[in-house]
């Protein structure tokens, strides 16, 4: 009887210790925290001034430079790439026709690219269709897009492969013709 | 009386006898417990971006922090709360329901925008994890972005239910296949990982409404129990709002509730073009 009474107690007895050892630790630890940090008293009203204040500081956080690459945006940016600079190439041979219309007569062109090297002639060639081919077949894809059709993820990674694969075959068709 | 001291004396007695057999078998089974293997150690790199507003001049960096990840739960949101609570404090992002419904721990993750608290960590320790908020967002502080703009825009689009006529003394009822309408679009949490996914809202959302919004806007504009579906999509015809989405895909690439916005947004520019 006795012995029980006494480990009852003596547990009850170390937790109170245990207890008072960690709040008495707590309190040192509020009494240094505040010891350090000074606060300063202000209206509720100056909070929109200091809002505003941080705001004209905030960065923006990075964007494509650290978004992972994939299919879908960076299948858009080419569309776009490819056709402003399919655009850049007709405009500009279209008003260099306008202004010095003998320098760039058909007979002209034809004339020099005849003269070129092979290697030239294809690699040329290649860097004309490639991009002629993407941009053309990846419009068909936007068409289907608004439509409606094919226009679930799974539907645009299947139709952006699809393009590409095409594209690759047109490539060569276009480059050996 | 006397009966009663020794029926009290009889129960100290079974008491006492009662906790001494726990105290035995609570000592004899942990003495007898296997030692619990030791997991390996498997160190992982986190890197995460780090801004504070108290010092502004400071430029943004990537702070490296590493873990145990055999101390640490499965998803990257366990990774992060683990470093604020063992490593760093001042490490600063929202988090909430750890179940991905309040989309609160939404930011960009080895790449894609998704929810901390969904997104597993990868094993792999020679490759090191990168953190940063939702990207081309202002940053309040580390990885928390400021919402502001993206709330207000959904604001802007009138969420909520519109009709002048709603049925008098009944419930407003709805067919079952117009209900079907809008599954797939009022599950959205508004985490903002497929806006701030898009390119095209990077470069204009100050005018574009981005894929979140614009999913809403079609969603009460597909409800049958809708009467403002004409000013809905009228306040849609003109050039930024609606016509900035060129179909890119990121929005449902990315959305972590398997939602596709693009879809949405095709609706409403086939419903607009019918016009």
């Amino acid at each position: 009887m006795m012995s029980t009474r006494s480990i009852g107690l003596g547990s009850t007895f170390r937790q109170a210790t245990i207890a008072s050892k960690l709040s008495r630790n707590q309190a040192l630890r509020t009494v240094f925290v505040k010891r350090t940090v000074k606060t300063q008293s202000l209206p509720p009203a100056a909070a929109e001034a200091i809002l505003n204040e941080q705001r004209l500081k905030r960065p923006s956080s990075p964007h494509f430079t650290i978004y992972q690459p994939q299919l879908t945006w960076i299948g858009s940016i080419a569309n776009r790439v490819t056709g402003v600079g399919i655009s850049a190439l007709l405009y500009g041979y279209a008003i260099a026709y306008l202004a010095a219309p003998e320098t760039f007569a058909s007979v002209n062109v034809i004339e020099f690219i005849a003269g070129l090297p092979d290697a030239v002639k294809y690699a040329g060639k290649a860097i004309l269709a490639a991009p002629f081919a993407f941009h053309s077949l990846n419009g068909l894809r936007h068409l289907g897009w608004d439509m409606g059709k094919f226009i679930t993820l799974k539907g645009a990674y299947t139709s952006g492969y699809a393009v590409l694969g095409a594209t690759a075959v047109s490539t060569v068709a276009l480059v050996l013709m | 009386m006397q009966s009663l001291v020794v029926a009290r004396s009889m129960l100290a007695r079974s008491s006492a006898l009662r906790y001494n057999a726990v105290r035995t078998f609570a000592s004899s089974s942990s003495r007898l417990q296997a030692v619990p293997t030791e997991k390996p150690v498997l160190q992982k790199e986190f890197k995460i971006y780090r801004w504070n507003p108290d010092e502004p001049a400071k430029k943004p960096t990537l702070q490296s922090y590493t873990i145990d990840l055999n101390q640490c739960g499965p998803m990257i949101l366990d990774a992060l709360i683990k470093i604020k609570n063992e490593i760093d404090p001042t490490l600063t992002f929202r988090r909430s329901c750890r179940e991905g419904i309040c989309g609160s721990c939404a930011m960009n993750i080895n790449g894609q925008n998704t929810l901390a608290c969904l997104c597993r960590i990868d094993r792999d320790s020679n490759k090191d994890s990168k953190i940063y908020p939702l990207p081309h967002m202002y940053v309040v502080k580390d990885l928390v972005p400021d919402l502001t703009l993206f709330y207000k825009q959904y604001k802007s689009i009138e969420p909520y239910l519109k009709n002048d006529n709603p049925p008098e003394g009944r419930e407003f009822l709805q067919s079952i296949e117009d209900r079907k309408k809008l599954d797939g679009m009022y599950e959205c949490i508004l985490c903002a990982c497929c806006s701030t996914s898009c390119p095209s809202y990077w470069w204009n959302q100050d005018e574009y409404l981005g894929p979140a919004t614009l999913m809403a806007a079609y969603r009460w504009m597909a409800d049958s129990r809708d009467s403002y579906k004409e000013q809905r999509k009228e306040k849609l015809q003109n050039e930024m709002s609606l016509y900035r989405c060129h179909t890119i895909f990121n929005c449902a690439r990315t959305c972590p509730k398997g939602l596709n916005p693009a879809q949405a947004i095709a609706k409403i520019k086939l419903e607009l073009a019918a016009e």
